[in-house]
């Protein structure tokens, strides 16, 4: 085997080393068709929206923080949204947090988590040249950018970008008398979404043809990372539920421009009847968070896939319970559809929906919990290595049970009628979904650096870094329990009018201050990240000693990965710490017949199975040989 | 001048930073300490961990008895009782939850930090607590869900026949509040009646809307069955009264209901939290445009006996205006039909 196989790795590396050649900026960098390069063009745009979006919540908390303060500093920047005592226009308050909210949301936590991971690692774990479509992966990322491109002139546009929250629910969000906002900064959001969209499907296709068709020899489903499975499923969520986000766009659009009546019915605004009759509003809400409640999951599964294996691999211990997890990720995939009707409990659907919705919600808790009770045993009796990316998984587990219990309460339709819109639900959704989601992109970054550039990140900034955003997100949205079970509601830009609401000036103060040291404290990752790009300490080829294929390749992979024959792949990804074997991890492409000190019972049964399959290939190898 | 020293001070303290960040990355490539698995960092990891346990598992309790009373809203309504022990029950169940798991969290990363002589111990799977750990959440979920059922179908049940009804419409950015009058029935309108003068869009053709009368605040009595009708005139609107742990979203073209019986008056809450100034107050709770978060309206609770009072002294709109009645609002009611 070893002789035909290095003959084959030399035909091989020079028909790569041609390719390589043929590269310039332009292809490199840009029209770049190459997985790894893509992946690394979301994770830089991921970073920028990331800083935009993080900007605009401090604008906000700084209104909400100290709301006597004036902002004349930022004149330069805020121009007219600044009234003459220097404070936010309330119009464009609310502008910040729908812009916030949209560019978190999709911007930062799909495109620059999935985009960024999925094209990443997805052929580098499975063991794929690159993905089933390199040109379909391209225009995913270019629509993605256009998307982008939009969404960010909107934030200049004389009205003002689109003001209706988030989730942009009409009438408001279809007529231009209701707010400046729904004009021109409207249209631009839902061309941005449509361009966001297709671009997701693009790479949801392209992400899930990948890991169906094109695994390596020996890389069954069953030895699959955690992380692919969870790029997997997130894609399969992405693909059948964004779609309906673009439905629902389609005919907001037509309310908007073409006289239809999908959403809109008997409204009288500024002194004028609208002729439009018998839509309904909620019709849009179910169309929305049909969508809306999967993207929590495509925006958190990634995130838990990339703690899997971090934790795994640095607790030197296997993932507890890997069958468990990918039965509570299917679960959780497949319940995410069935559940959306929680958001809108008192929208005034029918409470009989609410009652279904309910028991529905609370199912998908079990597996969620299953998964927690499994993070916390693999920890247990472990051999653990704090490296800031198993800091940040840490992190991650922390705020996925926080916000993950406040759900609970949520959704029990009963308690969620006091708690609905308010500041208890903005704490719950930012830690489940938004700092949970972004410690595993951060988790994802530290541990992935090497590979991705081939020098290492700064520990000592690491550790800094995480212990400051780590306190910094807890000192942040903790107290916002308080203050949502004082019932102080969401997307209001002062409290002062209403006397149940006029206090906690002090609290308020004091989660704003700490939303911005753990703003400034994300500066510590960019300057170690852009830093350690390239002045970093070079990496070795597989710096945390794990098993997972991604780390058998060179140390700079040029496009095709691997030099010479794709590895075969022998065993699952969690062979840490295995009884009887010397190194206290077997990476996937030792065979089982090599380990024979260390193998359980039922993998010996396997070596035999093993050795007949190499047997054969051998010999197809040597006959294809002679036939050259 | 003021600006060019705080710019010098930050670039002071960015080259600080930057020169010990440069001697400790050069002292760790002395020491080798590069080369290890795991650092000293490791240990200082672990005992943080334990501190932040610590630390902000005394601000949450002392934060959470300390200010128990500002958070906990007095309740003022039947059906808030009852929402609210399931409140308090889920977060003696989900509290317990949360303090075992994070202990464990934090506990385990200090207990199995990094030792060079140990091994992780292999411990892949084990069906049987994966089993536990499913069934148990399981369990504790359902009875929670069920007892969330039931309130939630007492509450959303249909109002009693003898309700008091109160009509609620949301625009931009106002409440506007109607009572149906005597006849106790509500009378009809249309969006396109709406003018300067008839704000709810009255079809004043309708016989039982001669009696419906508006108010400035809206009264009602405590101890008996109140039903809000709420609806929208341009955009969503969310009616949210905290204390009477009451919300329905205000929706255009779909009128919607939350009805409700207030247990305590304004003057008894006024006693109860040494507030003369007290006031029921109701919010919007679903984002309206510029004037969002300032769509306030008063609750007034009466005595029933003070109530009846109050119903039979109100001005009906068209004792107020009588212009309504007449033949203008008829023409409209033809336009409106015509178009």
């Amino acid at each position: 085997m070893s002789t035909a196989s290095v003959a084959n790795h030399d035909t091989s590396a020079h028909d790569h080393h041609d390719h390589e050649h043929h590269g310039n900026f332009v292809t490199t960098y840009l029209f770049t068709t190459d997985h790894k390069m893509i992946g690394k063009q979301f994770l830089i745009s991921g970073i920028f929206w990331a800083l935009i979006g993080g900007l605009l919540s401090i604008l906000f908390r700084l209104q909400l923080g100290f709301p006597d303060m004036s902002l004349e500093f930022l004149r330069p920047i805020l121009g007219g949204w600044l009234d003459d005592a220097g404070h936010l226009d309330p119009t464009f308050y609310l502008a910040l947090v729908t812009m916030h909210g949209t560019i978190m949301v999709f911007f930062v936590l799909t495109a620059g988590l999935s985009g960024t991971f999925s094209n990443y690692l997805i052929p580098l774990q499975i063991g794929a040249r690159d993905m089933a479509s390199g040109f379909m992966n391209m225009l995913s990322f270019w629509f993605f950018f256009m998307a982008g491109v939009l969404m960010f002139i909107s934030l200049f546009i004389p009205t003002g970008p689109a003001a209706g929250g988030w989730v942009v629910y009409p009438p408001l969000s279809a007529l231009e008398q209701a707010i400046p906002g729904s004009g021109l900064g409207m249209t631009l959001w839902l061309t941005s979404m449509t361009l966001f969209i297709a671009s997701q499907l693009l790479g949801g296709i392209n992400y899930i043809t990948t890991v169906i068709n094109l695994r390596t020899k020996g890389m069954s489903f069953s030895r699959l990372p955690l992380t692919i499975w969870a790029f997997f499923l997130t894609a399969v969520i992405g693909l059948l539920s964004f779609p309906v986000l673009v439905a629902a766009a389609l005919l907001l659009i037509f309310d908007r421009s073409f006289g239809t009546s999908f959403y809109l019915s008997d409204i009288y605004i500024n002194g004028e009847a609208l002729p439009n009759t018998g839509g309904s509003p909620v019709l849009y809400q179910h169309l929305f968070w049909f969508l809306g409640h999967p993207e929590v999951y495509i925006v958190l599964l990634p995130a838990l896939g990339i703690t899997s294996e971090v934790i795994a691999t640095n607790s030197r211990k296997p993932i507890f319970g890997y069958k468990a997890m990918i039965i509570s990720m299917l679960g959780i995939t497949i319940l995410s559809f069935i559940v959306w009707a929680h958001h809108m409990f008192v929208s005034g659907m029918n409470p009989f929906l609410g009652s279904i919705f309910m028991f529905l919600t609370l199912i998908i808790a079990v597996p969620s919990a299953v998964k927690v009770f499994n993070y916390l045993t693999t920890l247990w009796r472990g051999n653990l290595i704090f490296t800031p990316a198993m800091l940040f998984s840490i992190g991650l587990v922390s705020f996925f049970i926080s916000g993950g219990l406040t759900g609970i309460f949520l959704g029990n339709s009963a308690i969620d009628i006091q708690l609905h819109d308010t500041y208890f639900v903005v704490a719950h959704f930012h830690l489940v979904m938004g700092s949970a989601s972004f410690f595993g992109l951060l988790a994802g970054i530290y541990h992935w650096f090497p590979k991705m550039f081939g020098r290492m990140m700064d520990e000592k900034l690491g550790y800094i870094h995480f212990w400051l955003t780590f306190v910094g997100v807890y000192m942040v949205f903790f107290p916002m329990h308080y203050i949502g079970i004082a019932g102080f509601p969401r997307r209001y830009y002062s409290w002062t009018n209403f006397d149940f609401a006029n206090m906690y000036t002090d609290l308020n103060m004091f989660v704003s201050a700490a939303a911005i040291i753990t703003f400034a404290a994300q500066f510590i990752f960019l300057f170690n990240f852009f830093y350690s790009m390239y002045r970093g300490r070079k990496a070795s080829l597989n710096p945390w000693r794990s098993t997972t294929l991604e780390w058998t390749t060179p140390l700079y992979p040029g496009h095709g990965n691997w030099p010479g024959e794709i590895p075969t792949v022998y065993r699952w990804p969690y062979d840490y710490s295995k009884p009887g074997a010397e190194e206290d991890f077997i990476p996937q492409t030792v065979p089982l017949s090599a380990t024979p000190e260390s193998n359980l019972p039922h993998e010996q049964e396997q070596v035999k199975l093993e050795m007949e399959i190499m047997k054969d290939e051998e010999e197809g190898l040597v006959a294809n040989e002679s036939k050259h | 001048m003021y600006g060019f020293l705080i710019g010098v001070g930050v670039l002071l303290l960015l080259s600080i930073i930057w020169m010990v960040y440069r001697i400790q990355t050069l002292v760790s490539v002395v020491k080798g300490s590069d080369k290890k698995i795991a650092t000293g960092s490791n240990k200082v990891n672990a005992i943080l961990f334990i501190l932040f346990m610590l630390g902000t598992g005394f601000l949450m309790f002392w934060y959470s008895i300390k200010e128990f009373d500002t958070y906990q809203l007095p309740i003022a309504s039947e059906h808030g009782v009852v929402t609210d022990r399931l409140f308090w029950i889920t977060m003696a169940v989900t509290g317990i939850v949360f303090l075992i798991t994070h202990v464990l969290l934090f506990i385990f990363p200090y207990k199995y930090q990094y030792k060079e002589d140990r091994k992780a111990s292999f411990y892949p799977d084990n069906n049987k607590l994966e089993i536990i750990w499913t069934a148990v959440p399981g369990v504790v979920l359902a009875l929670l869900v069920i007892s969330g059922w039931m309130a939630w179908s007492d509450i959303t049940a249909p109002a009693p026949e003898k309700a008091h009804v109160v009509e609620i419409m949301g625009s931009q950015f106002q409440w506007d509040v109607r009572y149906p009058g005597k006849d106790n029935v509500l009378g009809d309108y249309d969006y396109r009646l709406t003018s300067a003068t008839n704000a709810h869009g009255i079809d004043f053709t309708d016989k039982n809307s001669m009696d419906d009368f508006p108010s400035p605040v809206v009264v009602i009595p405590k101890g008996e069955p109140v039903l809000f009708k709420i609806r929208a005139r341009d955009v969503l609107h969310s009616v949210f009264s905290p204390h009477m742990r009451l919300k329905m979203d205000a929706v255009p073209g779909m009128p919607t209901r939350f009805w409700f019986v207030p247990t305590k008056t304004t003057a008894e809450m006024r006693e109860e939290t040494g507030n003369p100034d007290f006031q029921y107050e109701i919010a919007c709770t679903e984002i309206c445009g510029r004037g969002h978060f300032s769509m306030r309206k008063i609750i007034e609770v009466v005595e029933p006996g003070e109530y009846q009072k109050w119903y039979a002294e109100q001005k009906s709109f068209i004792q107020m205006n009588p212009a309504l009645a007449e033949g203008t609002q008829a023409e409209t009611k033809e336009l409106a039909e015509n178009n």
